[in-house]
């Protein structure tokens, strides 16, 4: 139960960096509340390894300070800094029963082997692992044996937070589910922080009560799930987050209006204050959960008739169930789109309306408006 | 863990055909000579197990046998020990690594009469560095007239040339170990030698079984080198039994014989060998393959 | 390693004594190989009275010297290939599966190792001549199969154990096909049992002579006849066993350079 703040971090592998390429992990400023359960996010080599590995006291960062409590623990290795680490895959100790493997931190510390065997009760219970204890840990199954990779971790009464490396990633899809549960569970019940490293969007979203994606080094966007769905700071985290992610469409501001593929959306008044006179790469993005299509004669043609729609043609649609995913072609760009129904087929041209409120701009990648 | 699975034949395939067509065809002409007494290249007679009977009578084999297994039980008791302790602490990576990789493996690339033939001088009182050494220590040390001496000399100067062999399994089989597992051991709080206990030495299982099988296997076959050095003496306080077969076949035996004795010789070696498998395999996590 | 500093300084205080005592023999080797033989064995010298380089001449200069050394090097290198190529698909099956037979078939690879190459002589003499293909590089690199193979395939067989079967079905529900998991996640993982593979082969067949001697005459000699003739006109040639000796050093010692990446660790990267 540790609040974790992070001061001026940054991790640079080469001696004198200068630019932000030489950075591995750019340098930051936040702080994470005790008890929360944090997900870092983001594709394969954006940071969040390295993040964690420099929490953890594995890693010693080449700029800045970490704070457990307030208390500087930069400089003190891992075993001193109360922390349990899960990786990738199950780091269990052979030879040992799951009781031996469970105990072996406690044993460490000088424990009394009733205490010792106390707690390890505890904890094999609340991971569902009672009935191996008397087992050869190798001899169990993947899961199984993460848990005992996780029950190492708890068993400690003083550890103050848990950190997961992509742990899920050799388990079958089917138990994820059952592991992710009992994290869940784990978590109201003893009230650790947790921090959760992941490049699958799915399980940061549905593990984390707020997620941090990364990217290149950078934290790009903390937030909620529901914040980062719907405002996205930064055109990666709408590319990243959701499946098909959002649209990110290049536009050019003329006349009061956005200009996409040869054809003019309004602004609202907060959108052309925010884009005047911007310089740089202007995107607009919009998700594919908030295009609406609507038939050629309901309209209301385009901007300069007083309407708000598009013109568009259909590539393709598909049916996927519970929804029907469409691409349409505006202009030279593609648009894609999550509809609950659709009766106009492929190469007809329909009408695309993106509300104003659901549609976002963003300026070199960052979001204004 | 493993599935079931046939086709995985196919891939045996190619090791088969390299190394059954020219493993079997000699194993059958060496049995087909030593149930039979040959008498001239054209003729022989059917004899049976009269060669084997023979063979296992003479008392020179069993000299020769109890040396050459005092000798691999020696060779296994002290370069294997040896080599996990020289793996475990050469450096994982950078340049120090590779000097060390290159430095250790070179007694290993010497062909084995120069070996012999280094170390016949290299022990000489007169002209050796070593055998200088020693008796200018104080001890009166000749490898060619006495026949400890003799022994020492042959046993060091084998793990000289062979350890090396155990540190670079040992070595690479430490290397294969995941970061993460001495990551955890430091969160656990585990001391050094808990950590070689619980996860250096269970992990390098496969490599020392592949070291404790071949050291055996080549000890128990070395020829050249103990002959280039002692010739087999003093007397035949060095004759092991590889050169004793030699002795044998181009003396005393004929092809009967000596094919007799090669096929004991191989089943002696097989058999030690299926039970330091079959017992390594146990020891362990006791879980089967 | 996560030993604390004094341990640090017994590991290397531990290597550097083996190290230095191991390379005793060797500078000694090196050191007869720069004598003349009435040097060698008529006084004790730490380092040459009279340096000679004869030793190595008689080498060089004999006209079969550099060809035998290129064709040592042809065969050893096709038999290292050639081993390492047939024993990775027979090492990942008997790591990964069940099959009739495997455990019997396993152990009976390794029985090849337990006869001297003696035994095969005549037969492969035989064989090699009928098929034609006697004195040529490739008969020795087949020959010294016998015995590489089945250690390659063991020593692979390990390391791929190490690695749970989990990780190649995650990568083919990430969509890799068997080649591609193979090469790019596979193969990387088990670096350090390839290298010593590679080196083992290199090295047993590097030394191997009695099968190489036999099986080739003149196209294919290796270095093994010029360098280590034994007995000369005036005794045990004593300088030139030594300076033969240093030659063979050499190419090994190359081959564990190249492999040293595979082996060891290179630079301690942290992952992202």
């Amino acid at each position: 139960m540790a609040r974790i703040d992070l001061i001026e971090l940054g991790h640079a592998y080469r001696p004198n960096p200068t630019a932000p390429g030489d950075f591995a992990l750019q340098p930051m400023t936040r702080t994470w509340d005790d008890g929360g359960a944090y997900a870092l996010l983001g594709p394969s080599g954006c940071g969040k390894t390295t993040l964690l590995n420099i929490i953890s006291g594995l890693v010693k960062p080449s700029h800045g300070r970490v704070l457990f409590d307030g208390r500087d623990v930069t400089q003190l290795p891992t075993e001193a800094r109360n922390i349990a680490q899960v990786f990738q895959f199950p780091v269990i100790y052979d030879t040992m029963t799951v009781f031996d493997n469970l105990a072996f931190p406690l044993r460490n510390r000088g424990w009394k082997e009733s205490q010792t065997r106390v707690r390890v009760h505890q904890v094999a219970d609340m991971l569902e692992l009672t009935s191996d204890l008397k087992h050869r840990a190798s001899g169990l199954s993947v899961d199984a044996k993460q848990k005992i990779s996780l029950g190492r971790g708890l068993v400690r009464p003083d550890v103050a937070a848990v950190l997961f490396d992509e742990p899920l990633t050799v388990i079958d899809p089917h138990l994820k589910w059952l592991l992710r549960r009992k994290l869940k569970e784990i978590h109201h019940e003893l009230k650790l922080s947790l921090i959760y490293v992941t490049h699958d969007q799915v399980e940061a979203l549905t593990f984390a009560d707020q997620v941090v994606v990364m990217t290149q080094g950078e934290v790009v966007q903390t937030g909620s799930a529901q914040t980062l769905f719907e405002e996205p700071a930064h055109t990666f985290v709408g590319y990243f987050i959701g499946n098909p992610g959002m649209n990110l469409l290049p536009c050019s501001v003329q006349d009061g209006a956005a200009w996409v593929g040869g054809h003019a959306l309004a602004l609202s008044g907060a959108a052309s204050a925010a884009l005047a006179g911007a310089g740089g790469k202007v995107s607009l993005g919009v998700r594919p959960e908030f295009v609406e299509c609507v038939a050629d004669a309901d309209a209301g043609g385009d901007l300069a008739a007083g309407g708000d729609t598009v013109p568009a043609t259909v590539l393709s649609v598909r049916n996927m169930g519970t929804h029907f995913l469409a691409e349409f072609r505006l202009g030279e760009h593609r648009v894609a789109a999550k509809l609950r129904a659709i009766e106009a087929a492929a190469g007809s041209t329909v009408r695309l309306r993106f509300p104003q409120q659901r549609t976002l701009y963003y300026v070199d990648d960052q979001r204004v408006a | 863990m493993k599935t079931y699975n046939n086709r995985a034949w196919f891939l045996i395939l190619p090791v088969l055909i390299c190394v059954a067509f020219s493993a079997i065809l000699p194993l059958m002409t060496v049995v087909n000579y030593s149930v039979q007494d040959i008498l001239s290249p054209t003729q022989s007679v059917f004899v049976g197990t009269e060669w084997f009977k023979t063979v296992l009578r003479d008392a020179d084999l069993h000299g020769a046998l109890a040396r050459q297994l005092f000798f691999s039980l020696a060779v296994l008791a002290i370069q294997i020990p040896l080599g996990i302790l020289i793996a475990l602490c050469m450096p994982a990576g950078g340049w120090r690594a590779s000097l060390a990789l290159v430095l250790i493996s070179l007694p290993l690339l010497i062909p084995w009469n120069v070996v012999g033939t280094i170390w016949q001088i290299f022990g000489r009182g007169d002209i050796g560095l070593m055998g200088y050494a020693l008796n200018s220590l104080g001890m009166s040390y000749n490898y060619n007239g006495n026949s400890v001496d003799a022994w020492m000399t042959v046993l060091v100067m084998d793990i000289w040339h062979w350890t090396p062999l155990v540190v670079l399994l040992c070595y690479a089989g430490l290397r294969a170990i995941p970061d993460a597992y001495y990551q955890a051991a430091r969160i656990d709080g585990a001391s050094r030698l808990a950590v070689f206990r619980f996860i250096q030495l269970p992990k390098m299982r496969n490599v020392l079984m592949i070291a404790v099988l071949l050291r055996f296997m080549d000890s128990f076959m070395i020829y050249t080198e103990p002959f280039v050095l002692t010739g087999g003496g003093p007397g035949n306080a060095t004759t092991f039994l590889s050169q004793y077969l030699t002795q044998k076949a181009v003396g005393q035996f004929d092809l009967g014989p000596a094919s007799a004795f090669s096929l004991i010789y191989f089943l002696i070696i097989l058999l030690f060998c299926f039970v330091l498998y079959t017992w390594m395999q146990r020891v362990g996590t006791g879980d089967q393959k | 390693m996560m030993a604390g500093r004094l341990a640090s300084r017994i590991s290397t205080t531990l290597l550097v004594a083996f190290l230095l005592l191991s390379m005793l023999p060797v500078y000694w080797m090196l050191n007869m190989s720069l004598k003349t033989n009435e040097e060698i064995v008529g006084t004790l010298s730490l380092w040459p009275g009279h340096l000679t380089f004869a030793n190595y001449r008689t080498i060089f200069t004999d006209p079969s010297w550099y060809s035998g050394y290129i064709n040592s090097m042809m065969y050893v290198a096709m038999n290292m290939v050639m081993s390492v190529a047939v024993a990775l698909p027979a090492a990942y099956a008997f790591s990964r599966y069940h099959f009739l037979g495997d455990k019997h078939l396993f152990f009976w690879l390794l029985t090849n190792r337990m006869t001297p190459p003696a035994v095969f002589l005549l037969p492969f003499f035989q064989l090699y001549s009928t098929v034609g293909l006697m004195d040529t590089h490739l008969a020795v690199a087949l020959a010294h199969m016998v015995f590489n193979v089945p250690l390659a395939v063991w020593i692979l067989e390990g390391f791929m154990s190490g690695i749970p079967k989990e990780i190649d079905e995650t990568a083919y529900i990430d969509g890799y096909s068997f080649p591609r998991f193979f090469v790019k996640i596979f193969l990387p993982m088990i670096k350090s049992g390839i290298g010593v593979t590679a080196f083992f082969c290199f090295m047993f067949s590097w030394v191997e002579l009695l099968l190489a001697r036999t099986l080739t005459s003149v196209n294919a000699k290796p270095i093994a006849a010029t360098m280590t003739r034994t007995v000369s006109a005036a005794g045990m040639d004593w300088g030139v066993l030594a300076a033969a000796g240093v030659l063979t050093i050499v190419p090994g010692a190359l081959v564990i350079w190249f492999v040293r990446h595979y082996i060891a660790k290179g630079f301690a990267m942290g992952r992202v």
